[in-house]
């Protein structure tokens, strides 16, 4: 909105959809014109000098939405599916509106589901999380048994490794959540699952370099994932909280494991089961899909680790410009599943030239950090691009540069660099570049 | 008298208790039964571990994966929709998107019978017998010409049978093969040798869902008060029936589980593998429009009939007895009691 603010501009309006956007061109042209010279206001503003309904009214009291949702205005910013890319909204995938969030996490209400059966519903009283394998003892654990271990917090992105997916052959999904919304970032309360594994015992394990651990959820898809020893000691986490709650039913509801910096499809969620084997159980989700097919038509397995990845939230194609020329502030996240995020840099030109861009707070590891490049745009064209680098030297490639190696058939683990193309207009568009 | 020596005998029974399975730090849990684990500890590895004993043929199996498979993979393992296809697909892994089925791509038997077992059929999971996984698995393995028709497939002959793709996989190999990503310092001027230029734009392909929410609830709202408008005139002659116990239409609704794979109730329903239902109840059969129905269906509904709640129940109690040639795979509701409920429950639906 522009400083000169007309009455007609009622609270009940919402934020520019894409769409109205785009048929409203000329509208925002004059508008253009009116921000350049708004400094001179004309005439009073009625939002400052006549008393408002809720200046003057009352609002809401106490308890009349005992758990919140967002205000009214906000409601277009909601999780989104693509229909044509599965057959079923039960086994499928929809996406975080990343585009209009802002900070590091993720709230759960909007945070991306992925599901090979649909969402179940299972009651803390109904749960059971079993251990079993080349263990001392094999042992069940109900849920409140799961509240007397000791508990850590950390914060920690999850990507599916498809997401960006659609984008290999070419630029295809308009709009910052289509392309990378398959993300999000939450702050996990859990037991390490390495203080489960060693409650069972893992003598009988006995060399565990070559050990692995099978999980598995309690849905009907029994999704399962095998996982060596090494990292199942590090930092793997069995998780009943989500920024301060429980988890959504959407998100494993009540117990999900967490496997920091690894494709979220081994985050099982409604974790029933943790076997100790000697070798890899090779499952559906492990073979069949999650393996990455190369250009000669042989397929990397076992690719886990989420490479360094960013993207620009806005402007993008959901996000225009829409106050015209001036000081414009350019934002987005970037993330690695190699550790922390060091250096994130901003191109204008597709990546001719670019300037480092100025972290929110210091990146922490295996979490999203966000990034922000403060602009006075002159109002021409740009070809806008974020590089994010991490704390292993690890650079985010050009779509060029990865399909040199990988080709285009990989459907999962595209990091690549995202260009948007933004407009005099403000209108922004998902693009390749040469 | 003091509750405290209650307490301690209390706390002694519990340490006790917990104390007799446990060796572990905080003594936590209590020791699995034999038969849990059994009956969780299902996956099967590549070497063929955790295979059940039985058999099957893919003769066996044929009639069963086109009740229980086909709606969705097609009688061929060929496919329906955006669903899997399982058969076909060789020499296509290094073209321009590939066709990854179980014979193409799959690089190990195990996981063949391993994710029917445990996950198949869709929405009706862990019914089948270790045989009839036998024979479906072996059914797969024949539609991708990997074993012949009467061939017997069993935890003894399971590891004779090869896969054509398995030796397509290698282990992550990026940070060699791509160790090129890892850099002193990135390029910060002059990166491009020739002037950069947009060489493709998503708009051409326009695949992008339009809609925000709040517009399509509107538009859905708006629909259904044309909806409303429309059938108002109707409903003063239609006879007025019971409204349905909501117990039971909340049973009907965990019976729906069954059907939700093919078919879509509620707002916004839209055709599937099956017909959305919206309204079915008392509605002349094959009807819904836009839905391509089988030929024995279109009969059914020149002949006039209409989904009463008895032929409904007929139908679910075993579709292909009912109407023979019916594209509806289900095998059908046993219960008396889950008919009525899904029933009950389809009522809900104008």
């Amino acid at each position: 909105m522009t400083r000169e603010n007309k009455v007609d501009d009622t609270p009940e309006r919402k934020g520019p959809s894409r769409r109205g956007f785009l048929t409203g061109t000329a509208a925002s042209g004059a508008a253009l014109l009116a921000a350049t010279a708004a400094r001179a206001q004309t005439a009073p503003d009625p939002l400052i000098t006549e008393v408002q309904p809720w200046a003057s009214g009352l609002g809401e009291g106490v308890d009349a939405t005992p758990y919140g949702l967002p205000i009214k205005y906000e409601d277009d910013v909601v999780r989104r599916n693509v229909d044509w890319l599965t057959a079923d909204t039960i086994s499928s995938i929809n996406f975080t509106p990343i585009h209009a969030l802002d900070g590091t996490i993720t709230p759960q209400g909007c945070a991306f589901e992925r599901h090979h059966s649909g969402a179940i519903e299972l009651r803390k009283e109904d749960y059971r999380l079993m251990i079993n394998g080349l263990v001392d003892t094999p042992l069940v654990f109900t849920y409140a048994d799961l509240e007397r271990f000791p508990r850590e917090i950390h914060t920690y992105f999850l990507e599916c490794a498809a997401n960006t997916g659609m984008e290999w052959a070419g630029a295809q999904l308009n709009g910052a959540q289509f392309t990378h919304g398959m993300i999000h970032n939450m702050e996990y309360s859990g037991v390490p699952l390495r203080t489960l594994l060693e409650e069972a015992g893992l003598d009988t394990a006995g060399d565990l370099s070559d050990k692995w651990i099978y999980v598995e959820g309690a849905d009907a898809s029994s999704n399962g994932r095998s996982i060596p020893m090494e990292k199942a000691l590090d930092d793997v986490l069995v998780a009943f909280k989500a920024n301060g709650e429980a988890l959504r039913k959407e998100h494993g509801y009540p117990v999900r494991l967490v496997v920091p910096g690894w494709e979220g499809n081994m985050w099982v969620k409604w974790l029933r089961r943790i076997e100790v084997t000697d070798q890899p159980i090779e499952s559906r989700e492990e073979t069949s899909k999650y393996t990455d097919t190369l250009a000669d038509g042989i397929s990397r397995k076992w690719t886990w680790v989420m490479d360094a990845k960013s993207v620009i939230t806005s402007p993008s194609p959901q996000m225009p410009i829409t106050h015209g020329a001036g000081p414009l502030v350019i934002t987005g996240m970037a993330w690695s599943g190699r550790g922390a995020i060091t250096r994130v840099d901003v191109s204008l030109d597709g990546g001719m030239t670019w300037q480092p861009a100025r972290l929110g707070k210091a990146g922490d590891s295996k979490a999203l950090t966000r990034f922000y490049l403060d602009i006075d745009w002159d109002g021409s064209e740009m070809l806008i691009q974020s590089r994010a680098t991490d704390e292993t030297g690890y650079v985010q490639p050009t779509k060029d540069a990865l399909r040199e190696v990988r080709g285009e058939n990989s459907i999962y683990h595209n990091n690549c660099i995202q260009t948007w193309h933004v407009k005099e207009n403000g209108e922004a568009e998902n693009v390749e570049v040469s | 008298m003091s509750k405290f020596p209650k307490l301690i005998a209390g706390t002694a029974v519990a340490t006790l208790i917990a104390g007799t399975a446990l060796a572990g730090p905080f003594g936590l849990g209590r020791e699995a039964l034999p038969e849990e684990v059994a009956a969780w500890n299902l996956d099967i590895a590549p070497d063929g571990t955790g295979l059940p004993e039985g058999s099957g043929t893919a003769e066996d199996g044929e009639m069963l994966f086109s009740e229980s498979c086909a709606a969705c993979h097609g009688e061929f393992a060929e496919g329906v929709g955006r669903w899997p296809v399982l058969a076909g697909g060789f020499g296509t892994l290094d073209r321009m998107d590939p066709v990854k089925t179980v014979g193409s791509y799959w690089p190990y038997l195990s996981t063949v019978y391993d994710y029917v077992r445990r996950s198949m059929p869709f929405g009706a999971a862990q019914t089948m017998s270790d045989d009839d996984v036998y024979a479906l698995t072996a059914y797969i393995l024949y539609s991708n010409s990997i074993m012949e028709y009467d061939e017997v497939l069993s935890n003894e002959t399971f590891s004779e049978i090869e896969m054509p793709n398995a030796d397509g996989f290698i282990v992550d190999n990026r940070e060699e093969a791509e160790a090129h990503f890892w850099k002193d310092e990135p390029c910060m001027e002059n990166c491009k040798d020739a002037p950069v230029e947009i060489t493709m734009r998503a708009t051409i392909l326009d695949v992008t869902p339009e809609e925000t929410a709040a517009e399509e609830a509107a538009a859905s709202e708006e629909a259904a008060a044309e909806d409303t408008a429309a059938e108002a005139p109707a409903e003063e002659t239609e006879v007025a029936m019971a409204e349905p116990d909501p117990a039971l239409v909340e049973e009907g609704e965990g019976v729906f589980r069954k059907c939700k794979a093919c078919h879509k109730v509620g707002e916004g329903a839209r055709n599937g593998t099956g017909p959305a239902l919206n309204g079915i109840v008392g509605h002349p059969a094959g009807a819904v429009e836009g839905f391509r129905y089988s030929n024995a269906m279109q009969d059914a509904a020149a002949d006039g009939l209409v989904w009463t709640p008895e032929e409904l129940g007929a139908f679910l109690a075993k579709p292909r007895d009912y109407m023979r040639g019916t594209k509806m795979s289900f095998v059908g509701l046993r219960d008396e009691e889950e008919i009525k409920a899904v029933i009950a429950y389809l009522s809900t639906f104008e």
